[in-house]
């Protein structure tokens, strides 16, 4: 196992945070405070409460989930594909690393970013409402999978990309209007029983109600079916990473 | 470990195609022996780059197999990357990072320690001590290909790929680079460097490879290099201008300048009979007076230049068929 090379890539991604503290930290804590000024305090107080909890409370998991999905996707993405858009990946590729080695040290980062944010979120929720965790260890879980699975995502997505376009368009046309509509703000009990439906389709819909759950015990989906299917996308983003260096898919020709 | 002999790098057989089709690499066969310096030739798109990148694992070989040091380059690909260091054609580096960091990064990517005092002789050697805490970006061109040098040296490697490391580096920094080169060779590193510049390789190189259209043309020592294919030519000046050759000395390869004052006679210095004396034994028969001669040999970079006008018209159906830069 070539742990100094897991911990030179994992350390030069998180020097690369440091470089960009505002983008990384302050941008999101701004964009939260907003959110509660705006649906949990103007918006919030004409919505009566959800499933038994106020209305500010009800939206901050799938705040944290928003922060935790596109942060973990650009993360990563952008963490493997600029070494490819700028040539440096040819040290990647000639070092005696392996694959696991090098998801672990960019997947690693990224995740580990995601995590810090999901937790500095939750601590500027607080400083709006008054926050109660049920289940802190299955919030903790809930939080540590999303962040790896999605940063497997983001890695992928790194790989598969040629360009920057394509870079933004997933968490832009993808993640975003998943996690919009999948009960990020809403119980979708709210919603017509068709789309009710159509929003169990939505996968981002079992996060959310899963983190939800861990903090007020309210859930649209049992919080183990849930839990299992971050799993199964952690599994199935895993093998496809994997496959990617297997066949040297877009790293070498 | 290995047997005495082993050599540090063996090609057996060694082809890519890649995606497009396109044979960048036919059949290469090489073996490299520990503590040599080899320059391969080449024109534009010949296939340097491509075998540098085959050996190292940036690209994958269609067929063939490589050994570093016994160790294949598939199987045991841990041990044979943390042998080999490689400094690519491009200047590729991370703009943001400071020299030191980027340079520690690649030291512990190839899975050693840190180890300050290494990074720092590195550094020093290759004059970027002071820089050390420079950002990449506010590096000159040299001072880059330097930084790569150093990146490529922070593991210690046994083997070191130079894949035109004198693009764009000015005279003094030339030397300084074939001084750090020697000095490589001397603690025993194996040095495989891509030139277009025949007189690198002639002062720095043991063994010249001369590759075209992804086939190896020759791979020999420089000495026997120049003395197996070089040619020499007698050049006559001649006292009274002559219109046309005359029949009698014809059956000489002679070449005649446009004024007729001057005859070239190209010969083989390592044939038997060089025909020389048979040459002015028929100039005297046919009363042709010169007054002076001498002779030239031809350089590295002429006898590249033929040799690879020649494998190119034997592939002229090849697509690559690009003249030497
Ligand atoms: N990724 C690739 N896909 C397809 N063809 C490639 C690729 N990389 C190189 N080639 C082709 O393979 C041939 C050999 O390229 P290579 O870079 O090895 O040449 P080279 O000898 O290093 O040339 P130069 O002196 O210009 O650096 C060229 O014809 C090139 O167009
Ligand atoms: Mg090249």
């Amino acid at each position: 196992m070539n742990l100094h090379g897991v911990m030179a890539i994992y350390r030069f991604e998180m020097s690369r945070t440091r470089r960009t503290l505002i983008q990384s930290i302050v941008a999101p804590v701004i964009t939260t405070s907003l959110y509660f000024i705006v649906f949990g305090a103007a918006i919030g107080s004409r919505i009566q409460e959800v499933g038994g909890v106020s209305y500010g409370a009800f939206i901050v998991p799938g705040l944290i989930m928003l922060n935790l999905l596109t942060n973990s996707i650009s993360n990563a993405s952008f963490g493997i594909y600029f070494p490819k858009f700028v040539g440096t990946v040819y040290e990647l590729l000639s070092a005696p690393i392996s694959t696991f080695e090098v998801v672990l040290g960019y997947v690693g980062a990224a995740a580990t970013k995601s995590i810090m944010l999901g937790f500095i979120i939750l601590a500027t929720a607080a400083l709006f409402i008054d926050l109660q965790i049920a289940h802190p260890i299955i919030m903790l879980a809930f939080i540590v999978l999303t962040a790896l699975s999605f940063s497997l995502l983001g890695f992928i997505l790194g790989i598969w990309a040629d360009n920057f376009e394509k870079l933004s368009v997933v968490p832009m046309l993808v993640i975003t209007p998943l996690v919009f509509l999948g009960g990020s703000f809403y119980s979708t009990e709210m919603l017509p029983p068709f789309w009710q439906t159509v929003s169990l389709m939505n996968p981002v819909l079992y996060l959310v109600s899963g983190l939800r759950w861990s903090f007020y015990e309210i859930a649209e989906v049992n919080v183990w079916v849930s839990l299992g299917s971050v799993l199964m996308f952690l599994l199935i983003c895993f093998s496809i990473v994997v496959w990617m260096f297997k066949t040297g898919y877009k790293l070498r020709s | 470990m290995n047997a005495v002999d082993e050599p540090i790098l063996r090609v057996s057989n060694l082809s890519k195609t890649y995606a497009g089709g396109f044979e960048a690499l036919k059949d290469i066969s090489l073996e490299i022996q520990k503590g040599e310096i080899i320059a391969l030739l080449g024109p534009n798109g010949a296939g340097k780059t491509t075998l540098i990148s085959a050996i190292c694992g940036i690209v994958r070989p269609s067929s063939g197999q490589v050994t570093v040091a016994g160790f294949d380059i598939a199987r045991d690909y841990r041990k044979t990357r943390a042998l080999i260091g490689l400094v690519p054609q491009e200047l590729t580096t991370d703009s943001f990072e400071s020299v030191y960091n980027t340079v520690a990064f690649s030291r512990g990517l190839f899975g050693r320690a840190p180890n300050h005092a290494h990074l720092e002789k590195v550094l020093k050697d290759l004059s970027l001590w002071d820089k050390k805490d420079n950002k990449i970006i506010t590096l000159s061109g040299g001072m880059k290909r330097r930084l790569l040098i150093a990146k490529a040296l922070a593991h210690e490697p046994r083997v070191l790929f130079l894949d035109e490391p004198t693009a764009g580096v000015d005279v003094s920094l030339r030397k300084d680079m074939w001084k750090i080169v020697k000095e490589l060779r001397e603690s025993g590193v194996t040095i495989i460097l891509t030139t277009h510049y025949i007189e690198e390789a002639e002062e720095i190189a043991d063994r010249v490879g001369v590759i075209n259209n992804g086939e190896i043309i020759l791979i020999e020592s420089k000495t026997a290099l120049m003395q197996k294919l070089g040619k020499k030519q007698l050049i006559l000046d001649l006292s009274e201008s002559l219109s046309a050759l005359p029949a009698a000395i014809n059956r000489h390869d002679l070449a005649i300048s446009d004024d007729g004052m001057k005859l070239t006679y190209t010969f083989d210095t390592q044939s038997e009979r060089t025909g020389i004396t048979a040459l002015l034994d028929d100039l005297k028969a046919a009363g042709i007076q010169f007054r002076d001669l001498n002779t030239t040999q031809s350089s590295l970079e002429e006898i590249f230049v033929n040799l690879v006008d020649e494998s190119s018209e034997k592939n002229s159906a090849a697509v690559n068929g690009a003249a030497a830069e």
